[in-house]
């Protein structure tokens, strides 16, 4: 029975003793345990939360990034093809215009042969005019020295005349 | 580590204590003195003026302890329990007699002597201080909190987190913060002493009814400072029942609430501590129970009472860690039910009540 008994004493510093711990701990070890703790779970928790955005960011990047890589390309490729295509075209084009200039100049050479053979052409007529009536003079003078025959000339150009 | 290795050791020093100790104190005993195993055992568990650890021949190993006694007629008086040389003799008008003090011409007392539970148990605090306060500024420092816990850290931690994610929160909803401090306090108050009391040799400070009184009119008060309109609304005029069964409800619910609670609290704890130390204390006394019969007989015995003292210790040392988490836990059950509104929450307060009771 005695060992059912609560003693005054004990009841005492029983109470007292956790009194004093209770303000002890309460004052310097659990509130900075229990910040401490949480903190460290925000702490925890934050850099989860960081490293799983980063993994998204870059996961994110990534896809940006090949698409990127793909659109650049396509661009290159569309780039060449037009790059082709102008090269092809300004060939084309310097032949045709080559060919066009050359035709000219083939032409103006033709037109400007055809000028100086007609100019060459006038003047041998001219030539062959002047000479023509210089021999026609001089024969005519030599053969009109007698009346007659001048006589006879002009009749028959009058008969010319007529005719026409 | 460090806990694996004290365990260890505490259960090495605890098997060879558990030999030697009550070898010598039995064997001290005055030849043709019968063998008293209940008495033994009762004295091992009982508060002491000293603390005892062998008698050999007239030689007693102790250490002597304060005795503090206030008398109204003599006022206050301290000397050492060295005085009454054992229940031998008397010192200042006081003598012990069975381990307690009193007053020669039979006058009023009252004893506040430093027993060798007060003692056991301060030591246990200042341990228990010393070691939150360093685990405390470690976590001023930075350490656990920007990195890695160190040392003990790591054994105290998760009980913490236990104590508030187990006990508090589930508990007590939203107003957990409030009472961690005394729920922490208290779950390691009762820890540390159970562990200390499981030290061979030392005192059975957590199976005394003083002790588990104290705590128990302490977490009475905490409930009773969180009670609320509600809480005593359904006690004294319980919703739902006819008046005649009000009549007789109202002295049951105030009963439950301000008497068996606590009662339940401090009996459970007190018991369950005094049963492992008696079990404890029996499996060696049963060494010279057969020993006392004949010498072959106790020798023989030993070695299966040895393996079942280890094997008890060690269930003692789970005890130890579940009755601190049951007092605490079921505190939290009574507070959170006396602050507790609506009658769903009312309901989950009676299962957990039911299970306090069983």
């Amino acid at each position: 029975m005695d060992l059912l008994l609560p003693h005054v004493g004990l009841i005492f510093w029983t109470l007292l003793a956790f009194l004093i711990v209770f303000f002890l701990l309460k004052k310097f070890a659990w509130k900075a345990i229990l910040n401490g703790l949480n903190e460290r779970e925000a702490n925890i928790n934050d850099a989860i939360a960081t490293a799983e955005k980063v993994k998204m960011e870059m996961a994110q990047m990534k896809s940006e990034n090949e698409a990127l890589l793909a659109t650049a390309r396509e661009e290159r490729a569309q780039m060449l093809k037009e790059a082709k295509e102008i090269k092809d075209r300004m060939i084309n084009d310097a032949r045709d215009e080559a060919k066009v200039q050359a035709a000219k100049i083939i032409a103006d050479a033709q037109a400007s042969i055809q000028n100086q053979k007609m100019a060459a052409m006038i003047d041998i007529k001219n030539q062959v005019g002047k000479m023509v009536i210089e021999v026609s003079e001089k024969i005519l003078r030599k053969e009109l020295s007698n009346k007659p025959e001048q006589e006879t000339y002009i009749r028959q150009l009058t008969d010319e005349i007529k005719l026409n | 580590m460090v806990q694996k290795c004290l365990k260890s050791l505490l259960v090495a020093v605890f098997g060879l204590m558990t030999v030697l100790t009550p070898a010598k104190v039995l064997a001290g005993g005055a030849p043709g003195e019968k063998l008293d195993p209940a008495k033994i055992i009762l004295d091992h568990i009982k508060d002491a003026h000293e603390f005892h650890f062998f008698t050999l021949g007239d030689f007693h190993a102790t250490i002597p302890l304060p005795v503090i006694v206030f008398s109204p007629e003599k006022g206050l008086s301290v000397f050492s329990s060295s005085r009454f040389e054992h229940g031998h003799a008397a010192y200042n008008g006081y003598e012990l007699k069975e381990g307690k003090i009193v007053a020669q011409d039979g006058s009023a007392l009252y004893d506040f002597s430093m027993t060798k539970n007060v003692v056991q148990m301060i030591l246990a605090l200042i341990v228990l201080v010393l070691l939150m306060n360093g685990i405390a500024k470690k976590y001023k420092k930075g350490i656990g909190v920007t990195s890695a816990p160190t040392g003990w850290q790591n054994a105290v931690e998760p009980v913490i987190t236990f104590v508030r994610d187990e006990v508090a929160k589930p508990n007590l909803g939203k107003k957990w913060v409030k009472y961690m401090p005394y729920l922490l306090t208290l779950f390691f108050f009762i820890l540390i002493n159970n562990l200390f009391g499981l030290i061979p040799g030392a005192a059975n400070v957590t199976g005394n009814t003083a002790f588990t009184i104290v705590l128990g009119v302490i977490s009475l008060i905490v409930i009773m400072f969180s009670t609320n309109s509600h809480f005593w609304g359904h006690i004294f005029w319980p919703p739902g029942v006819p008046l005649p069964v009000k009549l007789i409800l109202i002295p049951i619910e105030l009963l439950g609430a301000v008497v068996i609670k606590p009662a339940a609290l401090i009996i459970r704890l007190f018991a369950n501590m005094v049963a492992g130390h008696i079990i404890i204390l029996s499996f060696v006394s049963l060494i010279f129970i057969f020993g006392a019969m004949s010498k072959v007989a106790g020798i023989g015995f030993s070695p299966i009472s040895v393996a079942f003292t280890v094997f008890i210790y060690f269930i003692e040392l789970l005890v130890a860690f579940i009755q601190a988490f049951i007092f605490t836990n079921l505190t939290a059950v009574f507070i959170g039910q006396a602050f507790e509104g609506g009658h769903d929450d009312h309901h989950s307060g009676e299962h957990a009540h039911g299970h306090a009771v069983a």
